[in-house]
């Protein structure tokens, strides 16, 4: 046993439970959404005091498993476990009951309400008189929730209402809400999807923190970094099965070994190697988009800037430099003041959106839910979206083909390799990552000569990233021209061919991804270094 | 204008005041905890014509009183199953109920009384004597009028506050009106919750309409409410979902209410119609300029089901 490294590929470990009974442990736990099958016989087993990783990427069914644990979701078949004692989890409450702590995915807090106010509520009071009649003592709760939050070492005020507080803040009220009725088992749904570095930093040491207080935690998430740092052991989900399990040594021998597992656990959480990196460009063809002393009159340049065909463009900066503006003056959501553009030396500086998509600009909007698809409408509907005229479903101006629609969908399904559970499945039935790729294989679809892809990425897991960068690269080989605008550095060293960086709605750094150098792009990005203007 | 403001319009306005109140404070739980209820204008007339159907045939004003509470828990649960349970549209539900209490009232007068429009006197709830009270100078008058219901009423005003704003029980049924999903994470049964409140708003509903028919009246008259429901509701708005402002916007409707009947013998040159509407116009007018951007409880209207 070098170093405490032991895999384990097998599901079973009984020979564990003689011991101390597990924590949780589940048996034989399947659940199906229609023809999909979120779980497929998952057995799981998280030792008392340990923290248990459970990776995954979107889509394999990571969510549904832990809302069976929590009572949200009634389990087709299995058996739940909880220290050592069968029990049938009907819903929340029971599960609260047996302590079960869960920090949803997204905020289960009520804005309106108080900090305390949310802690305590659906808490405790037994009987008419008690919860009819005697005023709530939010008092005490606040003592409870300052004494907590010290002992896990940070500070709340229990007076403020929640949708005041930033969202850092919020996540550890949802913790105190976890461990409230006195849960000993902390389950978290990605914890950190929505924290910024620091926050998430902050987050780690809570958990820390609690890990020391002899609470058990699962942790879920598609992160890898989080996982080797937090985690005892990990449970690899791919497709609603079990892929495989691995012991996480608290040291590693040396790199290498590391480098090792993390290897192994993303080959099991995708099925695959981790993709390669993919070649540069290699033809770069003429001009594509080209943009002149442009500015939007306000907080937006001038800029002059050109894409050619056959060039991944990325476009970086600090969030909030210019970026969102930019693409809005592309697509024609404002007008330029000054300035001017031009797509193939064409000048689409006064044309409608309408125009400027017929003239062959697409567009991956960075807010997916606000912008690239209506959650309640069919995957049908939102693949065929934007197409006015012309279309391959639309032999008329005044008539939509059900039946080609139908088909132009599939064909990006199959394409993209979205996960759905029929075309005909409301959007959000997806998970974020197989929603962008229904966007991106949408937008593909117009054959642009132009892809404004903003943020294309965010959120995503490691295959929907692969995929999404697979889609803007052959659109690159084929010839067209890419504007990627991306807060995430890797990315654009991974796919960009060249970097131009904003600030202040300006450019203020250009350099081939080749000649890149990582320390001048932050002293760009940050404003530090003000002779490298050009 | 000595003639408009006199103790007899107080007392005019605050029986006035009280069958909007009670179906504001309907309105309030039942929006509170996530229903849109717009049914409320049916289930007074519903409750006003129970209060007068029982009390003809039994001969006390206080049976027909809780037969129209009756009433109410029955349309109520009536609204909170299409709503609650079967999750269908709060708004077409709620307009369902307002169709059939006028409806089903008005054809029920012939059947049962042989005679259209209007049923023949009852007997009504008596007002009460408070000693001491109704000595004072110049507002005894005021408690002179005053029934027991009326008490009760002022009782509700503050109970319904107490529970909602200061118990578990409030906190729960607020919980259910903000966010269904996050009050159903946190372990409370949210289709129980909300049921129980769609049937306290009907009680509160028929409170309102059988203090029109057996306290303020002594009959029964087909659409006798006159849109009091739809007043509710305005009140509900302007008081911004909360009870104390609520309650002074229902007051502010009683004496709107109230002037309306005083200038109408006062100055006969004004049409009758156009008094009669003033308070809808003063509640247009509030809710056009004043009152701003009101929102309400951000689960109001969406059916909850776990996925």
């Amino acid at each position: 046993m070098s170093a405490g490294f032991e895999a384990i590929m097998t599901k079973d470990d009984a020979s564990r439970s003689e011991l101390t009974p597990a924590a949780i442990r589940l048996s034989g736990v399947s659940k199906h959404f229609g023809p999909v099958k979120a779980n497929r016989s998952i057995d799981l087993t998280v030792q008392p005091g340990s923290v248990h990783g459970l990776l995954g990427e979107n889509g394999a069914g990571k969510s549904t498993l832990m809302k069976i644990l929590f009572g949200m979701i009634r389990p087709d078949a299995g058996r739940i476990q909880i220290a050592g004692e069968e029990v049938m989890l009907r819903s929340s409450a029971d599960a609260l009951a047996h302590g079960i702590g869960m920090v949803q995915q997204h905020f289960s807090l009520i804005g309106k309400l108080t900090v305390a106010e949310n802690l305590i509520l659906g808490r405790g009071s037994k009987g008419f008189a008690a919860r009819w009649l005697r005023p709530l003592d939010l008092e005490a709760a606040s003592r409870r929730a300052v004494d907590l939050s010290e002992r896990l070492g940070f500070g709340i005020d229990p007076s403020a209402r929640c949708e005041t507080l930033s969202v850092g803040a919020r996540q550890k009220v949802e913790i105190l809400k976890a461990l409230w009725g006195g849960a000993t088992t902390l389950v978290l749904d990605e914890p950190t999807a929505a924290l910024s570095p620091p926050d998430a930093e902050e987050l780690y040491a809570l958990l820390q923190n609690l890990q020391r207080d002899g609470t058990t935690i699962v942790l879920i998430s598609h992160k890898m970094p989080e996982i080797m740092r937090l985690c005892d052991r990990v449970t690899v989900l791919r497709d609603g099965a079990v892929a495989g399990e691995a012991e996480i040594p608290r040291a590693f021998a040396d790199a290498e070994q590391r480098q090792a597992l993390e290897a192994r656990l993303v080959r099991l959480m995708i099925g695959r190697n981790k993709p390669e990196v993919p070649s540069r460009s290699h033809h770069i063809w003429p001009t594509v988009l080209s943009v002149r002393k442009l500015s939007d009159g306000d907080r937006f340049g001038p800029v002059d800037l050109d894409v050619h065909g056959g060039e991944i463009l990325a476009v970086v900066g600090v969030e909030g430099n210019g970026q969102s503006q930019f693409v809005d003056l592309l697509i024609g959501l404002t007008k330029a003041k000054q300035g001017g553009i031009a797509l193939d030396d064409c000048d689409i500086t006064g044309m409608t959106t309408l125009q400027r998509f017929q003239c062959g600009i697409a567009h991956i909007p960075e807010d997916r839910h606000r912008l690239a698809v209506a959650d309640a409408m069919s995957v049908i509907d939102n693949a065929s979206i934007g197409f006015i005229d012309g279309a391959p479903f639309a032999p008329t101006p005044f008539w939509l083909s059900r039946k080609r629609r139908g088909r132009f969908a599939t064909g990006i399904v199959k394409r993209q390799r979205v996960r759905a559970s029929s075309v005909e499945a409301p959007v959000a039935s997806l998970s974020g990552g197989n929603q962008q790729k229904l966007v991106v294989g949408r937008e593909l679809s117009r054959a642009p000569r132009l892809m404004i892809a903003a943020q294309p990425t965010r959120g995503l897991d490691i295959g929907s990233t692969a995929a999404v960068h697979e889609a803007l690269i052959g659109l690159r080989d084929a010839g067209g021209g890419v504007l990627l605008l991306s807060l995430d550095l890797n990315e654009v060293f991974t796919i960009a061919d060249r970097i131009v960086v904003f600030r202040q709605g300006r450019i203020v750094g250009e350099t081939t991804t080749a000649n890149a150098d990582i320390d001048q792009i932050g002293r760009w990005m940050s404003g530090v270094d003000q002779e490298s203007k050009p | 204008m000595s003639h408009l403001l006199t103790i007899s319009l107080v007392i005019s306005a605050l029986h006035l005041a009280l069958p909007i109140l009670m179906p504001m404070l309907g309105g309030l739980i039942s929006e509170r905890s996530g229903v849109m209820n717009i049914g409320l204008e049916g289930m007074m007339l519903i409750g006003a014509f129970s209060a007068v159907l029982v009390t003809y045939f039994t001969g006390s004003p206080w049976l027909g009183l809780v037969g129209a509470l009756c009433s109410g828990v029955l349309s109520g649960s009536a609204l909170a199953l299409m709503t609650v349970t079967l999750r269908g549209d709060q708004v077409v539900a709620s307009a369902a109920i307002n169709l059939i209490g006028a409806g089903l009232t008005a054809a029920l007068i012939p059947v049962i009384w042989d005679i259209d429009g209007l049923t023949p006197s009852v007997a009504k709830i008596p007002s009460i004597h408070v000693p001491f009270l109704e000595d004072l100078p110049a507002v005894g008058r005021i408690f002179r009028s005053l029934s027991l219901v009326d008490y009760i009423c002022f009782a509700l005003v503050f109970l319904v506050w107490w529970v909602l704003f200061r118990t578990d029980a409030g906190l729960r049924i607020r919980a259910c009106g903000e966010s269904a999903e996050s009050a159903d994470v946190a372990g409370i049964a949210v289709v129980r919750t909300r049921f129980f409140a769609v049937v306290s708003s009907g009680v509160f509903g028929a409170l309102g309409g059988a203090y029109l028919s057996i306290v303020t009246l002594d009959m029964f008259q087909a659409s006798m409410t006159q849109g009091r429901g739809f007043l509710a509701l305005a009140a509900m708005v302007f008081g911004k979902w909360r009870v104390w402002p609520g309650a002074l916007a229902c007051i502010a409707f009683g004496f709107a209410d109230a002037i309306a009947l005083r200038a109408q013998i006062l100055w006969r040159g004004i049409p009758h119609e156009l008094l009669i509407a003033l308070p809808y116009v003063l509640a247009l007018f509030a809710l056009a300029t004043f009152v701003g951007r009101a929102s309400g409880p951000a689960g109001v209207g969406k059916p909850f089901t776990r996925a």
